[in-house]
């Protein structure tokens, strides 16, 4: 059973904010989807290796070669707000940054 | 035009003789859509940019190139340069890509004409596309229905005889899916056989682009064009291409099909298994065999999808933050409001809901019981149908457990929204290439004939699709609502 | 009460590539904000990376450098977080099997070694840089985004700030010498986060660790751990507990400052990237990275001390850094006396650098200019006064001393027939001079000599003028 509490904590670790109600209809729902996830709880996995890619391929690489960079223009045009080339955001206060 | 006689290629042999001008067939076909996508198939047209491509292929006279002049509609998932691609999503309502789709650069190779972008659920979350955040579209068979999802907008347009063709993509289902509820046909390729480089990503493992087309031979022909290795995407496979159309017209005899007993239980409305095993009936008439087989961890396929898509498009979905592209909040006070106000304005209830699945799925104590019994449970899956492909050229079964749903009527629960997808999502987390087939109707609404194949044996799929459809008239048949 | 230090250091290296770890776009710094950036490091919808086989290559050479063993099956994982200067919210990364473990590095503290054991050695992409000004905003450029890194983390086997600076010196000396990177802290190419700990002597665990952060060059790495070890020390002997939060040095007051008290770990959701397949590292990818392995500082100075007579002292002034060795190499390459060209690096080269706050690359000097200026100074065809003047012409505008030295005339006057004339004019100038001379008084000749000097403009080689004034006088 999922609380409302770890709900809002998972929102907090995805950036979504939700009203009470909001909260309380997604708790319910991802109970209920948790639920039926629980099922797979019955299948043994004892050994069996993980699968995150469905076709077996390794080593794609590139060379280490420097290709021109997008033109500037149409990606700035894009940023809500800029200075200059500047990506402008709300002044961080995280004292973390250096 | 009637998309409904003039396959790709009939157009092809119009343009190449002179018959028909590439700017009239565009013009005619996007005058069309401004006139009767009565469907709620496009989000945008591309006029400008199509009838100057058209204009220009005339004056060069050649027509030479594969899809030189031929119009396809594009899925609003895969960005194309200069023209608005939202994935259906406020939160991209106004981004306008300065980079074209690998598989937009290939069509443009071609000739293709871009036409317009077509809805989707929003992000390609959702299986009757009502999970846009702009419209909702309707099935082309009976539009107080759906016409499934997410690739919705783009099979309602192919049905209703808007375009001859029109690109997907499928996470889950969403190509087969909504081509089944639209009687048209739709191909899924093996994972790694088109490149994913400009396709808006759900969930990158198993995120696929395809075709949703009226008849085999077209899927075939666009698929020519779309497929290969790309050296942005890392996950396309070497794999030499070769002519998809090779093997379309040949005989069926001596074919091993299975036919999975868990593909046709409890959930499958009886009715469409009826269908089903009369397409079975007829395959074995065709001259293949069609055995019933087993694929026991079946069950498990859609809570390990959901897990794992969830998961992925949790981390895919972070880049939608408000800093650099796309919607951001008004009036924000501080640098987490930016981040927490325009995600929680931008993305529709169903996007969140998967979110917050898959945030917490990858979560601390969480991840072993969830992500990694998931992947562990791929895993099982994914052998279950190497078992099966030892002794067998190809799967089938029903598409969908049911045909059209009505709108309104599941996007409230979406467990049960979720259980539609059970007999596609296999496909998808084994990777394998997959076909919706039109076979028949249940109650005047289309029924698909799913067909699974080896990997990177789309020719297999296409060889039997083609078979079938030969041996129906079910492509001839056309919705009561279309021109 | 007695207590042990433990002190881990996580150091982040950017590796020397010509474009980013994921993405085609260029690595140069100094450039115009987000100029040198493409789609993928905009984290752009739709964008997928693809792996730089070179700089992988490269994280492999450091690995060596470090003896540690590299794992033959990997893949990279994404570290998901929200920051501005981190586009896709997440970074790709090595979480669950990275590139390398259990490395070390030998250090030396009070001439007693020691091996400090590497824990592992992931590769990862940069983040881009936040700035802020005071307008209320903040302002990110993604030129940095995506610029390859190699993390190298420590054991705990760190005892003091001493053996941590030393391990750092160690660390960079003996990178900087694969070539892999520049390792320069003042430029961010290489970065130090540490942590400490204390813990009465005898106790099992580890005690609450602090992390500093901010630390810009190897002293503030020291210093800053000598005060947090006080720090730590003096408030458990007043009774007080030590709390897990990041602290940052302060230069100006020499004291580390609360940054914030850590709640619980990080939740990073960690999981396998889905867009990149496995690496799998074969013994000959290996073999071949070891083959391009330079020599090691250590093996150099041996081989200087050996085969060159080089003073080991004057060994290691000459491998403190690769640029230096390779210089001098080549200069002796070329035929110079080693003796000779360790001389000049070691004073007139690293004199020039010192004043003029350059390094030996951004000098006009090439190694080949150098071993001539010594063959002409050894031929006698200058002097080691002129040699100087010739110095300072070559080791700024890279002229050719040989030329350079015709051109302005400032050969060595060594031709008896050219200088004799002069000499005796000086002497038949200066009968009283050669008179003080017979008289025992031999400060006379140095006057004689000055004459000859100034007449020849200095370029008299002075050994042949002495020998002919002498015999000259003798006739007289």
């Amino acid at each position: 059973m999922i609380t409302k509490e770890s709900v809002a904590h998972v929102a907090d670790l995805a950036r979504l904010s939700f009203t009470d109600d909001e909260l309380e209809q997604y708790t319910s729902q991802l109970d209920e989807i948790l639920n039926m996830v629980d099922q797979l709880a019955e299948v043994d996995t004892e050994g069996v290796a993980i699968t995150t890619q469905s076709v077996h391929l390794e080593n794609v690489m590139r060379a280490d070669v420097a290709a021109a960079p997008t033109d500037l223009a149409p990606i700035l045009a894009n940023v809500p707000t800029h200075k200059g080339t500047l990506i402008q955001v709300p002044a961080i206060i995280d004292k973390e940054e250096d | 035009m009637d998309f409904f006689k003039n396959d790709l290629s009939a157009l092809h042999d119009q343009l190449a003789s002179g018959e028909l001008t590439a700017s009239a067939l565009t013009d005619e076909t996007l005058a069309a859509i401004h006139a009767h996508d009565d469907v709620d198939a496009f989000l945008a047209l591309n006029d400008d940019a199509a009838k100057a491509q058209a204009k220009a292929l005339d004056e060069a006279g050649t027509f030479e190139r594969p899809l030189a002049g031929l119009p396809i509609a594009i899925k609003d998932n895969i960005v194309t340069k200069g023209l608005t691609t939202t994935a259906s999503s406020k939160i991209l309502g106004n981004f306008v890509p300065p980079y074209d789709a690998t598989v937009i650069e290939k069509l443009n190779a071609a000739g293709a004409i871009n036409v317009g972008k077509t809805n989707l659920d929003e992000f390609a979350m959702g299986s009757s596309t009502e999970n846009s955040a702009f419209k909702v579209t309707k099935n082309a068979w009976d539009h107080t229905k759906v016409p499934g999802g997410s690739s919705g907008g783009s099979a309602a347009a192919v049905a209703s005889g808007l375009v001859p063709a029109a690109l997907g993509s499928d996470t889950g289902g969403s190509i087969r899916q909504p081509a089944a509820f639209n009687g048209i046909f739709g191909f899924k390729p093996t994972y790694g056989r088109v490149s994913r480089w400009g396709l808006i990503a759900f969930s990158s493992s198993l995120d696929q682009i395809g075709t949703l087309t009226r008849t085999v031979k077209d899927s075939a022909l666009v698929l020519n064009v779309i497929a290969g290795h790309d050296d942005k995407d890392a996950t396309t496979a070497e794999q030499p291409v070769p002519d998809f159309t090779a093997k379309i017209g040949q005989s069926i005899k001596g074919m091993k099909i299975a036919m999975p007993t868990e593909y046709l239980g409890e959930g499958v409305d009886p009715k469409v298994a009826d269908q089903i095993r009369k397409a079975a009936d007829q395959l074995r008439d065709l001259g293949a065999t069609v055995d019933e087989v087993s694929l026991p961890h079946t069950k498990y396929a859609v809570p390990t999808y959901y897990i794992i898509a969830s998961s992925e498009a949790s981390s895919n979905l972070q880049r939608f933050d408000g800093i650099r592209y796309g919607f951001r909040a008004e009036d924000v006070k501080n640098l987490k409001d930016v981040y927490v106000r325009s995600r929680s304005e931008g993305f529709g209830p169903e996007v969140k809901r998967r979110i917050m699945l898959g945030t917490f799925s990858l979560s601390a104590g969480f991840y072993d019981a969830y992500f990694r019994k998931a992947a562990q449970v791929r895993t099982l899956i994914t052998d279950d149908f190497a078992k099966v492909f030892d002794n067998y050229d190809l799967i089938i079964g029903p598409t969908t457990p049911t045909t059209a749903f009505t709108i309104g009527e599941k996007v409230t629960d979406p467990l049960t929204m979720y259980m539609n997808d059970i007999l596609t999502i296999p496909a998808n987390l084994a990777g394998l290439p997959a076909a919706s087939v039109p076979a028949g109707f249940v109650e005047g609404m289309p029924v698909g004939l799913h067909m699974i194949g080896k990997h990177f044996d789309e020719q297999t799929v296409y060889q039997v699709a083609a078979a079938f459809e030969a041996a129906n008239d079910y492509v001839a048949q056309i919705p009561g609502g279309a021109r | 009460m007695n207590f042990e230090t433990t002190i881990g250091l996580e150091v982040h290296v950017e590796l020397k590539t010509k474009s980013k770890m994921f993405s085609p776009s260029p690595v140069s710094y100094g450039a115009e904000p987000n100029i040198n950036t493409n789609v993928i490091d905009w984290g752009y919808p739709g964008v997928l990376p693809s792996i730089n086989q070179g700089a992988y290559s490269l994280g492999i050479m450091v690995a060596l450098a470090l003896h540690a063993d590299i794992a033959h099956w990997t893949h990279f994982d994404r570290k998901n977080y929200f920051y501005p200067d981190n586009p896709k919210a997440y970074q790709i990364t090595q979480s669950e099997q990275p590139l390398a473990t259990n490395g070390w590095i030998e250090i030396e503290v009070d001439g007693k070694k020691k091996k400090i054991g590497i824990a592992e050695l992931h590769v990862e992409e940069d983040a881009g840089k936040n700035q802020h000004e005071h307008d209320g905003y903040s302002y990110v450029d993604l030129n940095r985004q995506g610029t390859p890194l190699v993390e190298i983390v420590s054991k705990p086997d760190i005892a003091s700030p001493e053996e941590a600076y030393q391990y750092l010196e160690q660390l960079r000396q003996l990178v900087q010498f694969t070539g892999a990177s520049d390792v320069k802290m003042e430029e961010g190419s290489m970065r130090v986060d540490t942590n400490l700990s204390v813990r009465p002597v005898g106790q099992d665990h580890y005690g609450t660790k602090t992390e500093i952060k901010n630390l810009n060059s190897f002293n503030h790495v020291r210093d800053g751990l000598a005060y947090e070890q006080q720090r730590q020390i003096q408030t458990l002997m007043a009774g007080g507990a030590i709390r897990q939060e990041t602290r940052r040095w302060d230069v100006d007051k020499k004291e580390t400052i609360l940054m914030r008290v850590k709640e619980g770990a990080d939740d990073y959701r960690y999981f396998p990237e889905p867009d990149l397949p496995p690496i799998h590292v074969t013994q000959t990818w290996i073999e071949k990275v070891a083959a391009q392995l330079p020599e090691a500082a250590a093996k150099r100075r041996e081989r200087y001390v050996s085969e060159w007579n080089i003073p080991a002292y004057d060994a290691g002034v000459l491998t403190l850094t690769k640029e230096m060795a390779d210089f001098f190499e080549a200069t002796v390459a070329l035929g110079a006396d080693p003796k000779l060209a360790s001389n000049w690096l070691m004073g007139e080269v690293s004199g020039y650098l010192n004043a003029n706050h350059l390094e030996l690359a951004q000098v006009a000097l090439t190694p080949t200019h150098l071993a001539k200026m010594i063959a002409l100074i050894q031929d006698g065809t200058i002097s080691s006064k002129i040699a100087k003047k010739v110095f300072q012409e070559i080791i700024a505008n890279d002229t050719d001393p040989e030329q350079w030295v015709n051109d302005q005339g400032l050969i060595q006057l060594s031709d008896p027939a050219k200088l004799t004339p002069v000499i005796d004019g000086v002497l038949d100038a200066n009968q009283q001079s050669i008179d003080d001379f017979k008289d025992g008084k031999d400060r006379a000749i140095g006057f004689l000599v000055g004459q000859i000097m100034k007449q020849t403009h200095g370029k008299a080689n002075p050994k042949v003028v002495n020998q002919l004034l002498m015999a000259e006088i003798k006739k007289r």
